[in-house]
């Protein structure tokens, strides 16, 4: 708690100032692409949301693991915090793909396997989070659901790849992969790279914030039991 | 273990509709199908191999939650915890009793509901296998899901909504398998990864199963 109240406003403002940045740079200060005319913007929404979909899931399931191991109350509550951020992310990747895939492929949704695996990760989240919600004692809800992440986390990976073997899809190749010379043409990269950034920074602060509000909830939660047997 | 497997299979048996409910749900849905897309034997036979895997998924999964309520409420879950037996072989034979009641009787009555929806002829041993390899992964997941919630009053619903989507793999392999066998082609590579993926969650989940039900009897 101590650490976080003087980070969270700068995490908030960085994030709302490297966002405006990138959006304002990518949307108004780039080219259109010669074949996808100005219909290529939306990547500065899509790309950084779908990375944070996954990268929410990942840290889930650090968290979990932290839990399980070394029992620290807040990485449960961190894992929590974050569940409902991934959900979102999740969420505005598929609907801005659906919103990038219309005038492009002909079709807000194809089984495509990227977009299917999308929609099976957005189920994972929504089960994560019911367990949650079903669970009274909060200790008990922490180790099954940290289980259930870990567990989701093996079948979501073989789901990824299982339905790879099923279809063929539309969506192009990674955008973004440490290993390629270059990803994207450098005058969408760099105000794309602003853009995860911003969207990195506010996953971090929304989290953080979260965490704040689970943190104080248990307190609360404390001091009224601790009141009751008084 | 196996004085456990015979309990559950009596107790299954004697409470009524243990192997007739599930198959009952199952003749239901493919009775539907032809009601909701049309009585065309071209369109049916096409859809035939994904309509009698996902009813196959939803029969096991209708009877999943008493794997451990019943056990739960009557105290006996706490004392498999504590006998010698490990928690995790319990699972494992949960898992078990729970696909001779439902998963092995799909498999067996799966190809006479796909001679009701005209399937191709050339699809029936796929889909005997692949039905044979994939329920019992059914029935693992299963009891994992059901191990989650079972300290829940209504666990129901939750317990579909966790668990379906872990059925994913499996559902895929196994109707790709058989779409391909009635396409002609060889289904050996799909069988060969439903395979993976069922002995895979044999591996795994009934320590994840054990932890589960662990931290439930706490």
């Amino acid at each position: 708690m101590s650490w976080t109240r003087p980070v969270l406003p700068w995490s908030f403002a960085l994030a709302g100032a490297f966002l405006v940045t990138g959006l304002v740079w990518g949307f108004f200060f780039t080219p259109d692409d010669f074949r996808q005319g100005s219909t290529v913007k939306i990547i500065y929404l899509h790309v950084p949301s779908a990375l944070m979909a996954i990268n929410a899931w990942i840290m889930m399931l650090v968290a979990s693991l932290v839990w399980v191991v070394r029992r620290h109350h807040v990485s449960a509550l961190a894992a929590r915090a974050a569940a409902p951020v991934g959900v979102v992310m999740t969420l505005i990747a598929l609907f801005t793909g659906g919103i990038w895939g219309q005038p492009m492929w002909g079709t807000y949704w194809a089984w495509d396997p990227r977009l299917t695996s999308f929609l099976i990760l957005f189920l994972f989240y929504l089960g994560y989070i019911a367990l949650w919600e079903a669970i009274e004692d909060s200790d008990t809800a922490a180790d099954l659901t940290a289980v259930l992440c870990i567990v989701g986390s093996i079948f979501a990976i073989l789901s990824r790849y299982a339905v790879h073997f099923w279809n063929q899809g539309l969506h192009q190749g990674s955008s973004l992969s440490l290993d390629a010379e270059q990803n994207v043409a450098d005058v969408f990269y760099y105000p794309l790279l602003v853009c995860i950034a911003g969207f990195i920074l506010l996953f971090i602060a929304l989290v953080l914030m979260r965490t704040r509000t689970e943190i104080r909830a248990r307190r609360i939660k404390a001091l009224q039991a601790r009141g009751r047997h008084a | 273990m196996i004085a456990l497997l015979k309990r559950d299979l009596a107790l299954a048996l004697r409470a009524g509709g243990g192997f007739g409910l599930g198959l009952a749900f199952f003749l239901i849905v493919v009775v539907l199908v032809p009601f909701g897309v049309g009585p065309e034997a071209d369109i049916l036979s096409r859809i035939a191999p994904g309509i009698l895997w996902v009813g196959a998924l939803l029969a096991a999964l209708l009877s999943l939650d008493r794997i451990f309520a019943l056990d739960f409420e009557d105290g006996s879950l706490a004392l498999l915890a504590t006998s010698p037996l490990p928690l995790e072989a319990a699972g494992m034979v949960k898992a078990a009793a729970h696909w001779i009641t439902t998963g092995l009787p799909l498999t067996l009555a799966a190809p006479l509901f796909g001679f009701l929806l005209h399937m191709q002829s050339t699809a029936y041993p796929y889909l005997l296998i692949s039905l044979l390899i994939g329920t019992p992964a059914l029935s693992m997941i299963g009891t994992f899901g059901a191990a989650l919630t079972v300290g829940l009053r209504r666990g129901g619903l939750l317990l579909s909504l966790l668990v379906l989507p872990l059925y994913v793999p499996t559902l895929l392999f196994g109707a790709e398998a058989v779409r391909r066998g009635a396409a002609g082609l060889d289904a050996t590579s799909a069988l060969v990864l439903q395979a993976g993926i069922t002995a895979g969650c044999f591996a795994i989940l009934p320590f994840a199963t054990a932890a589960v039900l662990r931290i439930n009897l706490r």
